[in-house]
């Protein structure tokens, strides 16, 4: 088989975009020098400043409930009009019993709706996106709500530790003439590339450590970017932003200097050195955070990852309609400078690590 | 095992969905079909906009059977903006020091699990107003 280099790009029949959006990020942050001093580990090279990680009552079904309340705010629609719940992740509190159930419940979208959980690794959210975009697109419905939001996991010690982050997004998607932001094409890239994975009875993931790096990360985004801005006939300069998945500070920058992007595209979207690595709402709450501050009819790229491997591309326009609706509920940065410090003894009581039995 | 209690009350307990009375517009948190004001039917459906403000409030050291993990915690009288008044726990209260008259606002939290095997049981709490703009 060779990869064939004239894809056609996703678009759906009728024309989808962003009716509203909502971030969510709790309130506790653990320092990366916090990790370090724990394990004995030097500070000279941390991949990032801060981690956000979600309190004692906190869990990938309350944060998505109140992203989502975010996303109706600004969308100011009749949740009964919602005929999907769509909820990405990999920290989904049941094993069995869908996150998605309880979602749409809390937020008035039952009974008449779809609702189910997605996973991909860090792309579960964006997954759910392209999904909602073909259920609007083929007019099956004229809302679908798609959701990225995790608490990761990272074994004590584990490089991992020092990222594995709380937090998320969820992006209510309906027809385009109503959209804040309009989605102009997608595409998605995937292979079978076993950088990262965590088998069913497991509390941590395993990691590829350097493969995680080249063959997965660099090579799924690239690829994914590369494909949907050639089939759009578009270059990096026709964007004022863009934002890829951050496992860490490093990645992004460097993948996006690969493409020929420049730091000033990067900068608004990346939020990994403050918040560390939310896994499935990685990119979409660095969509967020420019989506807080854009301006009418600019350009954004977005391109997530997820282990095992696979990158999700999107290209978006922004509305007229974006600088109204964003007031009506708090940024990402409301969230972002709402902040508490926590030690590392702290985060082990709210993380479960410490066994009580 | 209450999960039918629970199923019951998700509504309720999820959104802050209570009544309003048809007869004398009194909103009536929890829903009980009957006005306490006016005794007339009331079941019509009211969404509470979940915002309010700390009437009094007692802290929780030893917590009941289910709630030990969160211990200690903070349990208030959060009196509504529609009217009513009802206990919850202040969640996300960080560093701040709690006041009577301090605005707050609903949000959907972790309220317990029935053991490790049992289902999570999730419903309001309160926390100081996010933005203040958002009165």
């Amino acid at each position: 088989m060779t990869e064939n280099q004239d894809v056609p790009i996703l678009k759906p029949i009728r024309d989808v975009g962003i009716v509203g959006y909502g971030a969510y990020i709790p309130r506790y942050r653990l320092p990366a020098r916090e990790v370090a001093r724990v394990w004995k580990a030097g500070t000279g090279g941390l991949s990032i400043e801060e981690k956000a990680v979600a309190g004692l009552d906190e869990d990938v079904i309350t944060m998505s409930i109140e992203a989502a309340r975010n996303a109706l705010d600004r969308a100011d629609i009749d949740p009964s009009e919602i005929r999907a719940v769509w909820v990405g992740s990999e920290s989904h509190p049941y094993a069995v019993k869908p996150t998605s159930t309880v979602v749409a419940e809390s937020i008035g979208a039952t009974p008449h709706t779809q609702a189910a959980d997605w996973e991909f690794a860090c792309k579960a959210g964006t997954e759910a996106m392209q999904a909602a975009i073909g259920f609007v697109g083929s007019d099956m419905a004229h809302f679908a709500l798609a959701i990225g939001m995790d608490t990761a996991q990272g074994r004590p010690g584990d490089p991992l530790e020092y990222t594995a982050a709380a937090g998320g997004a969820a992006f209510l998607l309906g027809p385009a003439e109503i959209s804040l932001a309009v989605i102009e094409g997608s595409y998605s890239y995937a292979t079978d590339t076993p950088d990262f994975f965590r088998r069913a009875e497991e509390k941590y993931p395993e990691h590829g450590e350097r493969f995680t790096g080249e063959p997965a990360y660099f090579k799924h985004i690239t690829s994914a970017a590369e494909t949907l801005m050639q089939a759009m006939d578009s270059s990096p300069s026709d964007f004022q932003h863009v934002i890829f998945h951050q496992p860490n500070t490093k990645f992004p920058k460097r993948v996006g200097r690969l493409l020929g992007f420049t730091d000033e595209q990067i900068k608004t979207g990346l939020l990994v050195p403050i918040i560390g690595n939310v896994y499935a709402g990685s990119s979409l709450v660095g969509l967020t955070a420019v989506l807080d501050v854009a301006e009418p009819d600019e350009r954004i790229l977005l391109v997530s990852y997820g282990s095992g491997a696979g990158s999700d591309a999107m290209s978006l326009r922004t509305t007229t309609l974006l600088p109204e609706r964003r007031d009506r509920a708090p940024k990402t940065y409301d969230y972002i400078s709402r902040r508490t410090e926590i030690d590392y003894a702290t985060y082990a009581r709210y993380h479960g690590k410490i066994t009580m039995k | 095992m209450e999960i039918s209690r629970h199923w019951r009350l998700k509504r309720q307990r999820y959104a802050l969905i209570g009544e309003v009375c048809p007869h004398c517009q009194k909103k009536i948190f929890p829903p009980r079909d009957i006005c306490p004001e006016c005794s007339e039917d009331a079941r019509t459906l009211y969404q509470f906009s979940g915002r309010g403000e700390v009437y009094s409030y007692t802290t929780v050291y030893q917590a009941p059977s289910g709630y030990e993990a969160n211990a200690p915690y903070t349990v208030a009288l959060v009196k509504l903006v529609e009217g009513p008044m009802l206990t919850a726990q202040l969640t996300d209260l960080g560093d701040e020091p709690i006041e009577v008259g301090m605005p707050v606002e609903m949000v959907t939290r972790k309220l317990r699990s029935d053991g490790e095997r049992g289902m999570l049981v999730y419903g309001y709490k309160f926390r100081p107003r996010l933005i203040e703009a958002s009165e």
